[in-house]
């Protein structure tokens, strides 16, 4: 849970890649291959994980359940759990290279559709809640560190830091409590909306309310601490000096100047921890019955579908690790001094 | 008289730095509050079973009704079998503040030996050891838990297990750093010189070297492994037995008993609260431990 640890501001350090020599293509395969690597680890972790480790599957499917040994015997050979374990691993790689993910135990459909069909409302869920908290984080971090020390800055650092230490579900029961009848508690559209997009539209929009809101209380934190100490970094370099000396206003310094370099740590930390956003969005979907992949996740380890669950372990850790290329990519572009060494 | 053996300078001054480091970390309030507020709540959560009768946290043997309000007899209210919050309450730290403890050592252990391994030996070595921390550093660690609190036993054991596998990335990171400005000192050149292999210079050296880092770090993690295990077993992969709860399987009973709905508050906000109480007061503790180690974070 590396990514509920600290907020930290050592991860920061580590963040930016130095690269010396090569050019870009090659800083583009450095990157690129170093996530198929990954890519490639989390595929057999993802088989490891629920098929060699101690304990039956078919066990750990069934606990709870009364089951007879015909029962087992059949979806053990339905599963493929009959053959010799490297088998089993080239079939299951050799079904993921065809997006075959095989079927959820209890849905009776393939894994594969069941993500398809829960990956928008995540997708839109974590985008808006991602978006409002970083401009909400780096706001409130540019504006603690300039006035560091000020009222504003005690008070908006303690908040965060309070906010960080809750737990994601508790504050989302809680605004749930304190809201009670204001806002739906579950789902995504009431049932009896009508299907033109307009009125779809707004009823999406009410029940997201809770849940955007819980995500972003958890998750800005990070984003406006990490801001303030970068900035704050920033904040004695000589070339803020000469600006004031120009003549610039103070607000003009601040803008033109200081945050651009601070804002970069920032950017690699929206992408380094979006597995922490992920964790947020399970346990908020799981609270709000949000039907997305995080509340897929809760109820696969549920109802124990190991298939299922396998498939959400494969596909968010996959994300993640594209989204990390894609920030190593961005990175470049955004700092001249990785493009220019 | 004969001048001190060698062990007894270094303890010597070992022992002055230790009370200059106290000195740097008791100006510090946040620091001061923090320490006091832990060392509080860690002594209740040992004399819990001195100060209170176990059997009141058995389902079967209680004596409040369903879901009361707080009152003179129940401070905090009951749960829905009638058992009193605050002894929950009280007993969930045991078990929350074991499991923090616990799987964060595991943690820095295995964060720890793999930064260490990582800056001491070679090219290979630490480029595979490196690709691997990052590789678990980005990966979705909830996920990860969830999958292995799913195929594995359900219970504590389990949770600690889960959550130490997946934390440890950025110790490493940390202990890596830090090792590699180490062994550009000369001592451990000279150590090198006199023939240390290896085992010597990484026990006798490198580690007690980097042992204020991973305290520093142990403080900060303590408080997300809280968090962390009151988000498994809210998920329903804690310890199933209602007699050992944790702050986490409460906030689960409360989640499954439709607390939020009945506006049974007292039933919601104690393991909560307690949470973010422990979880800040770890916080700063580590905060202000980080400043007395790096001079550059003081204020002012």
């Amino acid at each position: 849970m590396s990514d509920i640890l600290t907020p930290t501001e050592d991860a920061l350090a580590e963040a930016p890649p130095p690269t010396r020599g090569g050019g870009a293509v090659r800083y583009v395969l450095m990157k690129v291959g170093g996530g198929l690597i990954s890519l490639a680890l989390v595929v057999v972790l993802g088989f490891l994980l629920f098929r060699v480790l101690p304990g039956d599957v078919i066990q750990t499917m069934f606990r709870g359940r009364p089951a007879t040994p015909e029962a087992m015997a059949e979806l053990r050979t339905q599963l493929g759990l009959d053959k010799p374990l490297f088998q089993q691993f080239l079939d299951y790689v050799w079904r993921l290279l065809h997006g075959d993910l095989g079927e959820s135990y209890v849905y009776r459909v393939p894994v594969l559709q069941k993500i398809g069909e829960r990956l928008w409302p995540t997708l839109l869920l974590v985008g808006v809640a991602t978006t409002i908290a970083v401009a909400l984080g780096l706001w409130l971090g540019t504006r603690s560190a300039w006035q560091r020390g000020s009222r504003f800055d005690r008070v908006s650092t303690g908040v965060a830091l309070a906010l960080w230490s809750t737990p994601t579900f508790w504050l989302g029961m809680l605004l749930l409590g304190a809201t009670s009848g204001l806002f739906p508690t579950a789902g995504l559209v009431n049932s009896d909306t009508p299907p033109d997009f307009f009125s779809q539209a707004v009823d999406i929009a009410h029940h997201m309310v809770l849940p955007t809101i819980t995500l972003v209380a958890v998750i800005y934190a990070q984003y406006q601490l990490v801001m303030r100490s970068s900035l704050l970094e920033e904040m004695g370099a000589d070339y803020l000096t000469t600006a004031r000396a120009k003549g610039l206003r103070d607000d003009l310094v601040r803008r033109r100047h200081a945050v651009p370099n601070a804002l970069l740590p920032t950017v690699t930390l929206v992408f380094l921890h979006l597995g922490f956003v992920i964790a947020g969005a399970v346990t908020v979907e799981t609270v709000f019955s949000w039907p997305g992949l995080g509340l897929l996740t809760y109820d696969a380890l549920r109802i124990r579908d190991l298939p299922l669950l396998q498939g959400t372990f494969v596909v968010l850790a996959g994300a993640v690790i594209f989204m990390n290329v894609l920030a190593d990519l961005l990175y470049r572009v955004l700092d001249p001094r990785v493009r220019a060494s | 008289m004969t001048s001190p053996s060698p062990r007894a300078l270094a303890w010597r001054r070992r022992g002055s730095a230790f009370a200059a480091g106290w000195r740097q970390f008791a100006s510090q309030r946040a620091g001061l509050i923090g320490l006091g507020l832990l060392v509080l709540i860690v002594l209740l959560a040992i004399l819990a079973p001195v100060l209170t009768d176990r059997e009141g946290l058995d389902v079967t043997k209680a004596t409040g009704g369903r879901m009361e309000p707080p009152s003179g007899e129940f401070l905090l209210g009951t749960d829905r079998p009638g058992r009193s919050v605050l002894l929950l309450t009280l007993w969930g730290a045991r078990m929350s503040l074991t499991v923090g403890f616990v799987s964060t050592l595991l943690s820095i252990a295995i964060g720890t030996i793999i930064g260490i391994l990582a800056a001491h030996y070679g090219r290979w070595v630490s480029a595979a050891l490196m690709r691997v921390t990052d590789f678990f550093l980005v990966l979705p660690s909830l996920v990860l838990a969830i999958a292995l609190s799913t195929v594995l036993e359900r219970g504590v054991g389990t949770i600690i297990l889960a959550i130490g596998l997946t934390s440890w990335p950025q110790a490493a990171r940390l202990v890596r750093a830090q090792v590699l400005t180490i062994e550009a000192r000369p001592y451990i050149e000279r150590s090198k010189a006199l023939g240390g292999g290896h085992l010597h210079v990484n026990t006798k050296h490198v580690l007690p070297a980097v042992l204020p880092l991973v305290f520093v770090n142990t403080t900060l993690a303590v408080g997300s492994a809280i968090v962390a295990e009151s988000t498994l077993s809210f998920l329903g992969l804690g310890d199933p037995d209602p007699t050992r709860p944790s702050w986490g399987t409460m906030l689960r009973s409360a989640w499954l008993d439709s607390a939020v709905i009945a506006g049974a508050w007292w039933y919601l906000l104690p393991p909560g609260i307690a949470i973010g109480i422990v979880v800040l007061a770890f916080t700063m503790c580590g905060r202000a431990l980080e400043s007395v180690l790096n001079p550059r974070l003081r204020e002012g």
